[in-house]
């Protein structure tokens, strides 16, 4: 019988694409869908608030000019790096990112919190020729960034960003061309730099945010109970 | 961890899992074909006329190697979170093992810590040991802005000299680090016209006697008088209590350069320091604190050898 089924998927190639594909989707339905229906990864941490503009373009401005490749925004729970670079990073960080920027590298330090870590004045020297302040930085120095930025599909971006569940009012689009009225590429970079990971600073809210996980866990802890009952039947 | 919006999820996962195991278990088994003397079947395909392959039973070692994988997977899955909202036997979660990591440390750094926290912040920034631990962590944290050897930059205050914009006192340099500092000088461009501002920078560079013109520095007192005393002092001297430079000496933040300092009183400067107080915690910036101190120290005592 084994033998007839390998022959019968081994010779309709239609059936052996959908079976392949079957197959091998059964990971992500397993590891990735279940993930949108996680309170931990679809409630944002208190105090975390959509992109304003400027910050929205500066964003943008970071992906254009790949600094993904070299910086990640992920804080792993571990010692070495919470010591370094803040506390580790929670889902709920990343709600209103279309997309996430953890990357996978770090060329340079994670960025997840460097909100506030430096001046605004250090991040302008910095970005425009880090060797300015750092001498031994290998990273690329930025120097067009001082040149106005872009905002006249603002408007558009924030509507795509709401269709994708970023809560930005009427009102905060229609303003949003306004705030980046004078605004240098430089000033927008800056300002995403500065916001990142401040919604969860360390101290009191990591705290509050540490003892709300396992509370979190608790509440659909009682769901197993009915789901494993079928099977001891 | 998993806290799914509904129980449906945690059985959906359950579910998958398990039937993806048994698939797997299944799989083997149909495979799974005894091996008899005498002559072996040969399968259905034939290639280029009479070409056609021989149907030997798959390798024995290669198969054990599928229920390995499996019997690992249920072991797995029975001491590790991922079965649907199981936790596993070992209540292994990522946090924990951080908080495990941390309570560690804390263990064995924390007593070291606790003795310099007692410590005076001047016998601090004597200690050997409280110094070698103060530059490690000057290098990760501090370096960025102030430089490696403290020195600093154009904008960010050199650490090793004996000049200070909040003043040096080992509290005071504490209270920096714990807090931060938000330096602000107003522009005086409007105010002044180019010209004003051009006599008060030739004014300002009198004070410390650096080349200057005397006609524009007599001008440009008379408007420092009436706009920058406020901060700097009568005599430029500084107002540590606001951050306010003294004028009068060699130190400069942002270059002693005319064209800077006319820079300066046109746009006025933002500066800031970081607070550390929530990110480092009282005991490392304690460190800090005595091996910044430390440093303007080694300074001080060579120059006064060479009087």
């Amino acid at each position: 019988m084994a033998q007839s089924n390998h022959d019968f998927i081994e010779r309709k190639v239609g059936w052996l694409i959908v079976l392949t594909l079957l197959t091998v989707s059964i990971g992500g339905l397993v590891e990735i869908v279940p993930l949108f229906h996680m309170k931990s990864t679809t409630t944002p941490v208190e105090g975390l608030k959509p992109y304003d503009p400027v910050r929205l373009v500066g964003r943008d401005v970071y992906i254009r000019e790949g600094c993904y490749n070299c910086h990640s925004q992920m804080i792993r729970p571990f010692r070495a790096e919470t010591e370094r670079y803040g506390h580790y990073s929670v889902a709920g960080e990343y709600v209103y990112d279309h997309p996430f920027q953890w990357g996978s590298k770090r060329t340079g330090p994670d960025l997840a919190r460097v909100g506030g870590r430096y001046s605004d004045q250090w991040h302008r020297i910095h970005l425009l020729n880090p060797r300015d302040v750092v001498p031994e930085s290998n990273m690329p120095a930025f120097a067009w960034l001082d040149r106005p930025a872009k905002a006249d599909d603002i408007e558009a971006k924030m509507i795509a960003l709401r269709r994708v569940g970023v809560p930005y009012s009427d009102d905060e689009i229609k303003g949003a061309r306004k705030e980046l009225e004078g605004k240098t590429e430089l000033d927008a970079l800056i300002a995403y730099l500065q916001g990142m990971g401040t919604a969860l600073n360390a101290g009191k809210t990591a705290v509050a945010a540490v003892a709300q996980a396992p509370a979190a866990s608790e509440a659909p802890a009682e769901a197993p109970a009915p789901a494993a009952a079928p099977e001891k039947q | 961890m998993a806290d799914f919006v509904s129980g449906f999820w945690n059985a959906y996962v359950m579910v998958l899992v398990f039937l993806s195991i048994g698939f797997c278990v299944f799989v083997l088994v149909s495979n799974t074909t005894k091996r008899t003397s005498g002559p072996v079947g040969l399968h259905d395909h034939v290639w280029d006329e009479t070409l056609q392959e021989y149907n030997n039973p798959l390798p024995r070692w290669w198969m054990y190697m599928f229920w390995i994988t499996i019997i690992f997977a249920i072991a797995y899955l029975s001491m590790y979170p991922g079965f649907g909202n199981n936790q596993g036997k070992l209540g292994w979660s990522a946090v924990g093992q951080w908080e495990a990591e941390q309570k560690a440390a804390a263990e064995k750094y924390g007593p070291i810590f606790a003795k310099f926290r007692t410590m005076d912040l001047n016998a601090v920034a004597g200690d050997k040991e409280a110094n070698a631990m103060g530059q490690r962590l000057f290098v990760t944290y501090c370096a960025q802005c102030h430089g490696a050897d403290a020195k600093g930059a154009k904008g960010f205050p050199n650490l090793t000299d004996a000049d200070w914009l909040y003043g040096g006192e080992p509290e005071t340099i504490k209270t920096t680090l714990l807090g931060g500092r938000q330096g602000m000088m107003p522009p005086f461009g409007p105010a002044l016209g180019a010209d004003g501002v051009k006599d008060v920078a030739n004014f300002v560079r009198s004070l410390s006697g650096l080349a200057h013109d005397s006609l524009r520095a007599q001008r440009g007192k008379e408007l420092f008088t009436q706009n920058c005393v406020a901060c700097h002092g009568p005599e430029g001297k500084g107002t540590p209590a606001l951050g306010a430079p003294n004028l009068t000496d060699k130190t400069w933040l942002y270059s002693s350069a005319e064209a800077t300092i006319i820079e300066t009183v046109t746009n006025g400067r933002t500066n800031k320091m970081p607070a550390f107080q929530e990110f480092l915690g009282e005991d490392k910036v304690h460190l800090l604190a005595g091996y910044v101190l430390s440093l303007s120290k080694n300074v001080a005592a060579p120059a006064e050898e060479k009087k």
